[in-house]
Parts: structure tokens; sequence; C-alpha cells
């Protein structure tokens, strides 16, 4: 039984670790909430030196080829740290696609510069307030052209490129591919757009006629979107561990520090028993992250169960760490000033960004039933 | 990551199948168990029966050190023992208490003479061992006993109350704790002793479960006298002596969780119409299952990561003490929802074979919930354990045992 991350591992992840303790404390976070740039750059180029987003690309496109284990230990870090970096939108989501669907001239023009940290990417897949379905996609693709909208794009003021669900004209979950484009051309105008968490901007993106190819065959978007999803489930499980870890040491800190009629409030069972679920959750979501990491490795026959099940694992302890946080705090939780705004905000980001639980819950039975079928 | 055995455990894994191969019968699937299939009234006879052959071929205690009859090999090999042994209709569960927690306290605390006695005859399964701790005022707080032993010469003389004592009903002895001293705060007033259960004064009477069994026990203790030299530790040093049985409590992991689990629910789920489909196209049942699915799984994985350790030598992390907390509500949920599904006729033990089990672990499920550390004290465990926040403020710290209210 070998259940668990090499020593080379952790010591990456105790090396990120140290870094972003370091160069992206909470006031980093609190600049970028407050402030007008679109990323911590100063973080985000020293991930770059580290390695990170050539983590698992290929060395023949100018990566580090290192296996999904290694990315996954990096992203519990930016997750801890909730560090406002391109990581899930480019690191995991652009990167995973295009050695996902990509061409050999797609993955050749793009995964070194994303290696190099020279471009960054992202997927735009909702289209306003409704869980984007094939049926729902407007943005449509033929002629090599790309017309409609976006929004909300995570990075997708930042980004270089975009990997886009367009409808394509055919049936049901055929009507709808993936399409990258480059988002620097004049067909594609791109707005800030608020969202609960200023430290992660996101934006609307306009394609007007604007030059794109396909990524992947015609029709397989939506197959190619579901594969994607689950590959990038665990790795966001892992950030929201990292997360409702973070979350959980913060509370826990508060209640041995703060003291009401006359003792320290972490003495009460109360506010034990409210942190001790936020222990269990934690543990639960760790455990099915690590399955979901070993199916990215195997050949990943139980990836779509191992994945589902992380995610709900990872979204509820992160869910309930963040506001349990904040519950712990009392009123200055609830300030401009204090952190635990940031985990509260992160951990619904995270938690929509490839569907809600309630999704991943119809989808887990879904895929379960398959599985006592076959 | 792979879930695969070291060269070591995969050539001790094939030797223990083969040895079982050869003495035991492979269970028919792995819900089936030697109880359900055989509720006669020799099961004790058998399971030492079935004791003493393991013993005898070195499986009893894998990592008891030799000189008392293991093998003095890791826990990750009596991980392996016990993973093989579940897959056979063997008769188990008379003996853990003894070798997981009474014997290795008198391995602490006894005589090299004492344990030339009483190690073998517990490891072969010819005497069962019993563990006296809680009373009726002395539950979670168990340090709270009021049993007394007083000092009469050579003797100690021993009256009081004990409860759900498991399988005093069949043991030939006991640890017990006492109290010797109420004028000292209530944990320095504690001693602990051993005892055979046929001395004259005790008297062991079965409680009946709201499950309908009974496991366990009251144990009335009037004018017991033992000698002295059954004394285990000090006087006065009784808490010590029972930390040292808790912290031998048996490695629960690697044991099969057992039971009517989420694949069982699904096909009831199947197989009941609901008013509008059967239930499983339900988006209610649907999310329940999601959410218990996860929890299936993530403590199947949490005891592989404890594995992981045990097989690298290490010492687990307190991962493991999430899994009662989550495994014991989880099946009065499932219990209860798998009712649920019957209508109003979920309440009946008849015409419902389909949720009958359900309804059986959801009665179970209630003492779950509290035998060996309830919930709550389970929490405040992780709590003051895991995360460091302060124990309760204890009233009764300082106050010597005599001048509590």
């Amino acid at each position: 039984m070998n259940f668990d991350f090499s020593d080379d591992q952790k010591l990456l992840k105790e090396q990120v670790r140290k870094f972003l303790a370091d160069k992206c404390p909470t006031k980093v976070v609190r600049r970028v909430l407050d402030g007008n740039e679109t990323h911590a750059d100063e973080v985000w180029k020293g991930l770059v030196e580290l390695g990170v987003p050539a983590t698992t690309i290929p060395e023949a496109y100018g990566g580090l080829g290192l296996s999904p284990l290694e990315l996954c230990v990096i992203a519990e870090e930016v997750g801890r740290a909730a560090a406002p970096v391109p990581f899930d939108s480019s690191v995991v989501l652009a990167t995973e696609a295009l050695k996902l669907a990509g061409t050999e001239a797609q993955k050749v023009k793009w995964l070194p510069l994303l290696a190099s940290g020279e471009a960054t990417g992202t997927v735009a897949v909702a289209e306003g307030p409704e869980p984007p379905r094939p049926r729902n996609t407007r943005t449509t693709f033929g002629g090599g052209r790309l017309n409609g909208k976006k929004v909300p794009v995570i990075d997708g003021e930042a980004a270089s490129f975009a990997i886009v669900l367009a409808n394509t004209g055919g049936q049901g979950e055929r009507a709808v591919s993936l399409v990258l484009v480059d988002l620097e051309q004049a067909g594609v105008s791109r707005r800030r757009v608020e969202t609960v968490d200023p430290a992660r901007k996101h934006a609307e993106l306009v394609f007007n006629d604007a030059a794109a190819e396909l990524l992947g065959a015609e029709g397989e978007g939506w197959r190619t979107l579901e594969r994607l999803y689950d590959t990038a489930a665990v790795y966001l499980a892992f950030a929201q561990v990292g997360g409702a870890e973070a979350a959980m040491w913060m509370a826990r800190d508060y209640a041995l520090q703060r003291q009401a009629f006359g003792r320290q409030i972490g003495s009460y069972q109360a506010i034990k028993h409210k942190l001790a679920d936020c222990y269990v959750k934690l543990e639960l979501a760790r455990s099915n992250a690590y399955y979901g990491a070993m199916m990215l490795t195997d050949d990943g026959a139980d990836l779509p169960l191992a994945a589902a099940a992380a995610r709900i694992a990872a979204t509820d302890a992160y869910d309930f760490a963040a506001k349990e946080n904040i519950q712990t705090h009392g009123g200055i939780g609830f300030t401009w000033e204090a952190d635990t705004q940031f985990h509260y905000r992160r951990s619904r980001v995270l938690a929509l960004g490839l569907g809600g639980p309630m999704a991943w819950k119809d989808k887990l039975v879904t895929r379960l039933e398959q599985k006592n079928v076959t | 990551m792979d879930f695969n055995d070291t060269p070591e455990e995969a050539a001790f894994r094939k030797e223990v199948r083969a040895w079982l191969e050869a003495n035991a019968t492979r269970k028919s699937d792995d819900k089936q168990s030697f109880r359900a299939r055989n509720d006669d009234p020799n099961l004790l006879e058998k399971a030492k029966a079935w004791q003493a052959k393991k013993a005898a071929a070195g499986y009893a205690r894998i990592t008891w050190p030799k000189e008392y009859g293991g093998r003095g090999g890791t826990p990750i090999l009596q991980v392996i023992y016990q993973q093989e042994e579940s897959s056979y209709l063997v008769p188990l569960g008379f003996f853990d208490i003894g070798l997981g927690m009474c014997i290795p306290t008198m391995m602490a605390y006894a005589t090299p003479e004492q344990l030339t006695r009483y190690v073998k005859p517990a490891l072969y399964g010819e005497e069962v061992w019993c563990q006296l701790f809680s009373e009726p005022a002395a539950g979670s707080d168990v340090a709270g006993i009021r049993t007394r032993a007083e000092r009469d010469g050579n003797d100690w003389v021993i009256n009081g109350q004990k409860v759900w004592t498991s399988g005093a009903h069949y043991s030939d002895y006991g640890i017990i704790i006492t109290r010797t001293d109420p004028s000292v705060p209530k944990h320095q007033g504690l001693t602990m002793f051993f005892l055979s259960m046929k001395t004259p004064g005790v008297e062991v009477r079965p409680i009946k479960q709201m499950s309908g069994g009974a496991n366990f026990n009251e144990v009335f203790f009037t004018n017991v006298r033992i000698p002295d030299s059954q004394r285990l530790g000090k006087v006065g040093e009784g808490w010590k002596a029972a930390l040292t049985t808790l912290m031998n409590e048996r490695l629960a992991v690697g044991l099969p969780s057992g039971g009517l689990d989420v694949d069982e629910l699904m096909e009831l789920a199947r197989d009941t119409e609901l008013e509008d489909g059967p239930a499983i196209r339900n988006q209610q049942v649907r999310g329940k299952l999601a959410e218990w699915y996860v929890q299936q799984q993530g403590l199947r994985f949490t005891r592989y990561r404890t594995l992981t350790a045990l097989s690298k030598g290490q010492t687990p992390g307190p991962e493991s003490s999430i899994i009662k907390i989550v495994a014991a509500s989880k099946m009065q949920d499932m219990g209860a929802l798998a009712m649920e599904l019957m209508g109003p006729a979920g309440i009946m033990k008849e015409e419902v074979p389909n949720a009958a089990g359900f309804q059986a672990q959801w009665i179970a499920a209630a003492g779950f919930r509290i035998a060996g550390g309830t919930d709550e004290i389970l929490r405040n465990i992780v709590a003051e354990r895991v995360l460091g926040l302060p124990q309760d403020v204890r009233v009764d710290k300082d106050v010597p045992f005599n001048k509590l209210k």
C-alpha cells in the first residue's frame, strides 16, 4: 500500500508553500482584491520561475514533463494561499485542454508559451446566468469565425487565448465544439465584470467574426469538456483542500486567542465541535482527492467517479471551513480588514466554476449507475 | 501511488491465504458472516477452537513479541492477516478486548510469573477477558467511577457496580479500575486490578439492548476479595494504567466496514417505485446517494492513508479519528432513508425484505454513535488532540472526589 505522495513531491510542495508564504501573504491577496491589477504579477512570475506552469507539459513542448501528482501538490499550496494568479484558468484548464484535444500544430504553438509563462490561456464556457449546456450555447463558430458572448470568463482580461465552447450546428450534445481563439485580435473585445471575489478577476468576452479554429473534432465539444472538467476537478479539489485547511487553522488560531465569558472561545464545545467538523470534512476531501490524483496517473478508468467524489467532498469542505471561519471570528470576521473574506469568496469561485455540487452529485450517481450496469 | 503490497507484504499475504484456504471456509459473498449463518449456542466454543488454531499457527497476535506467542511482526502484517481472514467464514469478536486491551495492560504491569500464567491461555482462546471500566455514573467521564477497593491486610475488598461490560457473561477474567482513595481529586485516587470473574461476590447480569441483543452487561461487586498481587501498577496510578489500556485499542483500520452500504441502497432505490417513477430518479434521493458515496469512499481512502503509514513503518497521522464519527451517522441516515422508500410500511418488520437489513442497521446505529466514545467525545478528541484547542473547563479537576456534588 503506497497511497501517498513521494518524498520528492512533498519536498516540492514544501518549496511552493514557502515561496507563497513569503511572496503571497494575505496582504497581496488584499492588494489585488482592492486594486485594479488582473493578478499578482510578481507572484505569478515567481511561480513561473519555479516551473509551475510547465509542470505537466511534456518536455517536447518545453515543459518539465512531470506527473499529475506534482501539479496536485502545487494546487494545494496555491489554494492554501488563495493566490491571485491564473493557476486554475491557465495552468489547469487551458493547458489540460490543449493536451487533451489540441492538434500537433496547436500544441507546438501554445504549450511552450504556457510553459515559459509568456502566454496564459483560459476556458470560456458560460454565457450568463444559467448553467451551460449544449442547448443554451448561443456562441457560434463556422467558416473559421467565432461570434457571440461569454461571461464570466476567469482571467479573460489577461489571457492570451481562450478555449471557447461554441455551437457548430449539430444535434443534441453534438451541437457544440471547442474552439481555440487568440484573444489579441480586433474581433475580440473584453470587459471586466464584477464578481464576489475581486481577487480573481473575471471578464466578459465578445467575439465579432473573430478568427478561430477547432480544438478537437467538430461535435466533440461537450464530451471533451466533460473529460477536461474531470481532470480539472481533481486539481481544483487539491486547491480547495488547501484553502479549507488554511481557513480551518485561521479559525482555530482565533479561537485560541479570543476570550469570552472569562475563557478562550476555543474551549467551548460549540466552537470545538464546529472546528472538528471542519477537520472531518477536510480529511474526507483529502482522501477522495488522493484517489482522484491516482486516477490521473493510472489508466484512469475510475477517473469519472473519483473526480466527482473529490469535487463534491472538497467543495463541501471548503464551503464549510470558509463560512465557519467567519462565524468563529464573530463581528471582526465580517469586516473588510479581516482576512477571513478571502477564503469565503474564493470557495464560491472554486465551487461554481466547473459546475456546482448539485450538478456534480447528479453526475456522480449517473456514473455509478453506469458502472453498476457494466 | 498504488495499492500494491511490498514484496515482504505480498509474501506474507500469500502465506496467510494458503493457510486460511487449508483451514477455513471461504465466504460465498463478502456480506456473509459467521454469526448470521450460525445463530447457535456453541458459537463461543467454535470461536475458541478457531482462536486456538490461529494461535498455534502464529497468526493470533502478529505484533506481539515471540516470547508471548506473537511473531514480532509489524502492524501492517496484522492488518493483512485481518483483511484476508475477513474473506473466510470464521467466528470472531470474542477475544478482541482481551488481546487488544487487557493483555497489553497486563504486559505493562504484571509480574513475569503472571504473564506466564495468563498470556498464553488468552492467546489460545482458552480464557476470555473483559474490561471493567464504565459505570452507571461514569460513562464519557470514566475517571468519575465510584466502585471502591479498600485495603484489608494483604487483600483488597471491592464493592460497586460496572456497566456496559462487553462479554462479561462469557469472560473468565477482567481488568477493573477502582477508586482506592476518595479524598483526592478524581484522577489521582484510582487503582487498577485484574481478577477472575468467578471470584465470590461477582455477579453478571446481561443488559438487553434496544436492538434485542445482549452483548453487554452490568457487573455487581459485593465484598469481592482479591490479593494485592493482582494489582496492576501502583496504588493511585490507575488512571495511568487505564490510559495504557485505551491506547492499545485494537487496530480497527483495514477491517472491512461490512454491512449494507451505498450499492445496496442504490439497488433498493432502483427497485422501489415512488409516485413519479423509480426512487433512483428522484433528485433528493440522488443527492443523498452521492453524499453517502463520497463519505464511503472518503473513509475507505482514509484507511488506505493510515495503512500506507503503517506499511512504511511510520506512525499514522490523526486522520483515522474521523472514521467512527462519519460511519455511525451515515449508517443511521441511510437506514432511515431506506425505510422511507418503503412508505408507511417502512416501519414493518415483515414484508419489507429489501429494507429489513437497513432497518436493523438504523436501530444498531443509534448504539454505534455512543459505543467506544460518543460522537461528542470524539469531536472533543479531534478538537483537542488534532487542532490543539483547550479542554473544557473542568470544575471537578482539583476537588477531592468525596467533596464533589
